[in-house]
């Protein structure tokens, strides 16, 4: 059996809401199916599952939000032993460098559980020593203050539930400062509950002060929720306030000859139809992706204390949403394929970006991010990189300088770009090497 | 074709491309990628629509001949 798992769609997100099943129980889905649609502050995000099997379970109702990590369906296959699990929401396995668990479970009696970007593992179900619970259900459990020893679990074979989690939490929070129990009607209980009512705040006027649901219509109704364009900037703001905090990022700088590349895309563009036209971010796009197969340090995840190389070549290519915001959703396996399969690719993954209905893959599988301001006249950009991203690369403007071409003065159009990188992960020597792979790659422009 | 008629097909190009602009904002006077917005690709995809729309092949380096709304109805119009 499987559990498929509200994701985590950028560093940046707690909580989704799932906001509609494409599937029911009963159901069989594939490695690759989009079998539910998560609103996030990046808009409406189709997620994919990475396992195949059959729906035994929906635990969440649409228009419920849950914290990342909580399992929202379980997902089991005739004649699969119980116990052993392995269920992903986010891209296939990225191959673990350092060998350790990225995320790890502490507490010596825990089940022989690792989470590995997006590949949850639970250990044998009936040979624990401690309670057995999903890592999100223990990082719940540990947010609340609940200890797990303390609950019998409601899942299968005792399995501790996000739902025991958040009753028991519930239940602590139903405690009088002086640790007797506050009296409150069963319906009050379940309103309070609904509501996110803190009990601790109300004053019960029923006999021997106890709380009725009368006593709730008190309570002052939460603030009405932020613009979606509000909230957009809110987690883009924590997510680079992450940046900053925790990556040491260090820069290098590299300016590039484009003359033969853009006539090379000018002759190419000329003896095409125009359907067939390539810009010429789809050229730096590609050798972004090509030089990072001679450069893996740059493809890969920070994720806790480790390393996790990528696996695949999955450039994120920052993207403006008119009128405010910006996502950097992955173009997957950017290093194959045709020049024209590419621009495809490029135009439809913009479009569906700006369209607000990106895939949970494309936002969880980058390693490196490709942004580009040229058209708006800078001259360089010196980018943040998106956790747990380990580099970014800038472009500026492709502009028309002085440059010395066998010794003599000659106008070329030239590209600064500034490649940002994590120093847990790599240093400058090779984010020098990086840079002029890709200058070497964007010379022949043909081969790529 | 009127005027009026190549101002509605570009627009309506301009809008498959951008959905978020409104086409009441788009004058025929102003830098229509610095205006709404658009990069290169945004334009390219205008052409490519232009191109359905209208069967006019508009070469690259054409693009600065319609370089706003204006400009691009004055140069359709001639090549139709």
């Amino acid at each position: 059996m499987a559990e498929f798992i509200m994701p985590s769609l950028g560093a940046d997100m707690t909580a989704g809401t799932l906001g509609k099943w494409l599937v029911a129980v009963g159901d069989r889905v594939a490695h690759g199916d989009i079998i539910a649609e998560v609103e996030t502050d990046k808009g409406t995000i189709e997620v994919e599952v990475f396992t195949s099997g059959v729906i035994e379970a929906l635990l969440v109702e649409e228009g419920e939000k849950v914290p990342v990590g909580t399992p929202l369906a379980e997902i089991g296959e005739a004649g699969t032993e119980s116990g052993t699990v392995s269920a992903s929401v986010s891209g296939s396995a990225p191959e673990s460098v350092s060998g350790s668990a990225p995320e790890s479970v502490s507490g010596p009696a825990s089940a022989p559980v690792s989470v590995s970007a997006g590949i949850m593992t639970l250990g044998g179900g009936g040979d624990l020593n401690g309670p057995m619970a999903t890592p999100a259900v223990r990082r719940r459990a540990h947010e609340l203050d609940v200890s797990l020893h303390a609950l019998s679990g409601s899942g299968e074979h005792g399995r501790i539930t996000q739902e025991d989690v958040e009753r028991a939490a519930f239940a602590n929070r139903v405690r009088a400062p002086s640790g007797d129990r506050v009296r409150i009607s069963p319906y009050a209980k379940r309103l309070a509950r609904q509501r996110q009512i803190d009990l601790t705040d109300v004053r019960g006027t029923g006999p021997g002060g106890a709380i009725g649901a009368r006593d709730l219509e008190a309570v002052p109704a939460k603030p009405p929720a932020d613009s979606p364009k509000e909230r957009m900037q809110r987690a883009i703001a924590a997510a680079m306030t992450r940046a900053n905090d925790e990556i040491p990022h260090y820069y290098v700088e590299h300016t590039i000859d484009m003359g033969t590349a853009l006539e090379w895309l000018r002759a190419k563009n000329q003896s095409s139809s125009v359907n067939e036209r390539l810009v010429s971010g789809v050229l730096l796009l590609r050798a972004v992706a090509r030089a990072l197969r001679k450069h893996p340090q740059l493809n890969a995840t920070w994720q806790g204390s480790g390393v996790v190389r990528g696996d695949g070549f999955h450039v994120g290519l920052a993207v403006s949403l008119r009128g405010g915001g910006l996502v950097a959703p992955a173009l997957r396996d950017a290093d194959q394929g045709s020049l024209l399969e590419l621009m495809a690719r490029m135009t439809d993954l913009v479009s569906r970006a700006r369209a607000g209905a990106l895939r949970s893959s494309e936002l969880t599988s980058p390693t490196i991010t490709l942004t580009s301001l040229g058209e708006r006249g800078v001259e360089s950009v010196t980018p943040i990189i998106f956790p747990p991203q380990v580099a970014i690369v800038g472009f500026g403007a492709i502009l028309t300088r002085p440059w010395v071409v066998n010794d003599r003065i000659v106008a070329r159009p030239v590209v600064r770009v500034t490649l940002g990188a994590d120093h847990r992960v790599s240093n400058g020597h090779q984010g020098a090497r990086f840079l002029g792979t890709l200058d070497r790659l964007l010379q022949e422009p043909e081969k790529l | 074709m009127k005027r009026d008629d190549l101002r509605a097909t570009l627009i309506a190009c301009l809008l498959d491309v951008a959905p978020e602009i409104s086409g009441e904002e788009v004058e025929d006077d102003v830098d229509i990628r610095d205006e709404l917005d658009l990069d290169s690709m945004d334009i390219l995809r205008w052409v490519q629509g232009i191109h359905k729309a209208l069967g006019i092949e508009i070469p690259e380096e054409d693009y600065g001949k319609i370089a706003s709304l204006g400009d691009a109805i004055d140069y359709v119009a001639g090549r139709i």
